[in-house]
């Protein structure tokens, strides 16, 4: 018999009955809470007399509605009421039931998938779930987690468990070295660039590899965390050293004799020699470049170097459709070099690339230079309160600042602009979020997505440059 | 949850691929606390030609002729035919919310996003895949007939058109299950309850650092 995969040793510790229907129960170790997908689910608690299943299990925390700047003022200091409404009502169903919330005056406050690794709340080997697809970010820890609705949020805080099917095993593989100046975020886009916003539907994806192995907790936290832009509601990497070492010392994490029996479980959470997947994809990771996307779905993306496609030269009639219409909304014209292309915006932050490493990147790169007169803004947005406090002890603050970047507070922010943080009417913004979405970062707005670095560079420019020409 | 055995009804294209739910329902109606009442902001930004508000009187914006749903003949639609990929991206169950809301309950398409799919069962809604020619033909079908409808059996696992032809779909068993006797899946799940506590005890045993860790 073959061996088994990451996830096949995930799912089957996790497996609390096998249905003969097909479904199955898996059991939920780690439950994550934010204010956007969460007061239907208490809601419906309240309404059947159901109590949460295990308290110790779930951390909330609001992260999508809160403003990024006056923070002293607390919930008072959220403008729009309807955002505040959703911020009280997380607190009050946290503080009701009993589930620990690190509200908004909470140092240690901050996006849900920074905030859980952050806190090691996040650990090897967990089963994770949140009302929010960017959950896979958490399988860089070799763990089981995935995005779910609102209804399953209530199905979790009333069993502990959700329904599942089990998903087929795809293996991708980034071979070899990084170039310099090439990141996480590079190497996902690229990957979602080969195989589509659906190439990893129905499928868990470990990503695997020599050039995977090479890169730091953060770095990994960026692919897995878009492995969901690829149809993949599950993104993994094995356990290693590194996944262990960054774990250590972490308020939740075991320690002492406890860690140590952590760490001998923690140390099976890899594939074996002889799994099979049902999918393999290969990358060579010397072949990729700084990504830039020029269009509206995450897949629609080009090398620095390259070019903002042609219609013409798309053969799928779908495809090339969808070209068109991207290339419309977003102002494009076919074959223009990706170095062209203008910006008003530049957004650093988002549970993609918003942790110290990204802000390290970011710095090194506007460190003694002046953003370009011709933007309107560029904004650094810390993924948390402790990111934050650790950026400015690092003096990366002063840096940003000095060079005309803003220095904000935690929070989803301009990702997805449900705050007050939001792209004009066809304004264009170097972002190191997720998705490029039409109106994703606000009414009409143009989103191309890049690394940190590319972002920094962008901002000093006005327009793309290969980040790689500006680094000594 | 409203149980769906049979549904015949008026067919509405939606011909673009990779529908995320960003589009079918933006992040500005998210702040709503409720389940209900997203039909009137289903796929704003296409549907408008403003910049559409929370608790705004959507009956005074200005449409987009051009968008399908305000086209009289789709203007009753209950079955929705899309693209690949459809609903994409975020898990916000605001999507399916605002599809129900706004009168739907089938979904046809060559491929769904995982999430969404699943979150479609969740609300009486049946998100059905079927062949990329399959759906070919019945988008020229669609625009060729004003009034076009299509019968779906759920028990029967069919969609059948006017002219009598039927195309079998696959669904598995428990959503099948639920969606046809409306079954809350929480009550279903706790009938298990001991077996989960069983799980526990030995999770307990095998990897106590899993329980009662605090910050």
């Amino acid at each position: 018999m073959a061996g088994k995969t990451l996830y096949d040793k995930l799912w089957d510790d996790h497996l609390v009955k096998q249905r003969d229907d097909g479904s199955a129960l898996i059991y939920i170790d780690r439950h994550l809470l934010h204010e956007v997908t969460s007061p239907q689910a208490f809601e419906g608690l309240r309404l059947a007399g159901r109590k949460p299943w295990r308290l110790d299990a779930n951390l909330a925390t609001p992260d999508h509605n809160v403003p990024t700047t006056d923070r002293a003022r607390g919930v008072e200091g959220i403008v729009d009421p309807v955002s505040r409404i959703q911020v009280e009502t997380l607190d009050r169903n946290c503080d009701e039931f009993g589930i620990l919330e690190f509200k908004i005056k909470d140092q240690r406050q901050g996006i849900v998938h920074v905030i859980g690794p952050e806190q090691g709340a996040t650990l090897p080997g967990m089963s994770i779930v949140c009302g929010d697809s960017h959950t896979s970010t958490h399988g860089a820890f070799g763990c089981l987690a995935h995005g779910i609705g609102t209804s399953e949020v209530e199905h979790v805080l009333a069993t502990q468990c959700l329904v599942q099917q089990k998903m087929k095993n795809m293996l991708v593989k980034v071979n070899g070295k990084l170039g310099p100046g090439v990141t996480g975020k590079d190497v996902v886009l690229a990957i979602i660039g080969k195989i589509g916003t659906a190439g990893g539907t129905g499928h868990a994806i470990e990503f695997g590899g020599e050039a995977i192995r090479g890169l730091s907790m953060e770095a990994r936290m960026t692919i897995c965390n878009m492995s969901i832009e690829a149809g993949a509601r599950v993104g993994m990497v094995a356990v290693d050293q590194t996944t262990i070492d960054y774990v250590k010392d972490r308020p939740f994490a075991p320690k002492g004799e406890m860690r140590d029996r952590a760490i001998e479980y923690w140390k099976t959470l890899h594939s074996d020699e002889d799994a099979v997947f049902d999918k393999v994809v290969e990358l060579e990771g010397s072949e990729i470049m700084p990504q830039v996307s020029w269009g509206t779905s995450p897949e629609m993306v080009a090398g620095v170097g390259g070019h903002v496609p042609d219609p013409e030269a798309e053969a799928d009639p779908i495809k090339r459709e969808g070209i068109v219409r991207a290339l419309k909304y977003m102002g494009l014209k076919p074959n223009m070099p990706i170095t062209d292309i203008k910006l008003d915006r530049v957004f650093i932050g988002s549970c993609t690339n918003s942790r110290i490493e990204d802000l390290r990147e970011a710095a090194a790169v506007v460190k003694g230079r002046k953003v370009s007169p011709s933007l309107k803004q560029a904004m650094v947005v810390p993924g948390s309160g402790l990111v934050k406090v650790q950026a400015e002890q690092e003096g990366l603050d002063k840096i940003f600042l000095e060079a005309g970047l803003e220095w904000r507070d935690p929070g989803c922010s301009m990702c997805l602009a449900m705050n007050a943080d939001k792209l004009g009417q066809g304004e264009h913004c170097a972002s190191t979020s997720n998705r490029n979405f039409e109106g994703r970062q606000g009414f009409g707005g143009r989103t191309h997505l890049v690394s940190p670095a590319m972002a920094a560079a962008a901002a000093i420019n006005g327009h793309f440059v290969d980040v790689r020409e500006m680094m000594n | 949850m409203r149980a769906l055995k049979q549904h015949k009804g008026i067919v509405a294209p939606m011909d673009r691929s990779n529908v995320d739910t960003d589009m079918i329902i933006p992040k500005q109606f998210l702040k709503s606390i409720k389940r209900t009442g997203f039909g009137p902001n289903l796929f704003d930004e296409l549907r408008y030609l403003d910049e559409g508000k929370p608790d705004q009187d959507c009956s005074k914006r200005p449409i987009n002729p051009d968008f399908v749903l305000n086209q009289n003949r789709y203007r009753n639609a209950s079955v929705l035919l899309a693209r690949r990929n459809f609903g994409c991206g975020s898990s916000r169950e605001h999507a399916p919310w605002a599809l129900e809301d706004f009168g739907f309950r089938i979904i046809i398409a060559p491929s769904f996003a995982d999430i969404f799919y699943n979150n479609c069962f969740k609300n009486g809604l049946l998100p059905i895949v079927l062949q990329e020619e399959i759906v070919d033909q019945l988008f020229r079908e669609t625009e060729a007939e004003e009034g076009y409808q299509l019968a779906i059996d759920l028990e029967a696992k069919t969609v059948t058109t006017p002219s009598g032809e039927s195309f079998s779909f696959e669904v598995d068993d428990f959503r099948r299950h639920c969606l046809l006797n409306g079954l809350d899946d929480i009550g279903v799940t706790l009938e298990d309850a001991d077996v989960i506590r069983a799980y526990e005890e030995s999770r307990r045993k095998t990897a106590p650092w899993l329980f009662g860790a605090g910050g």
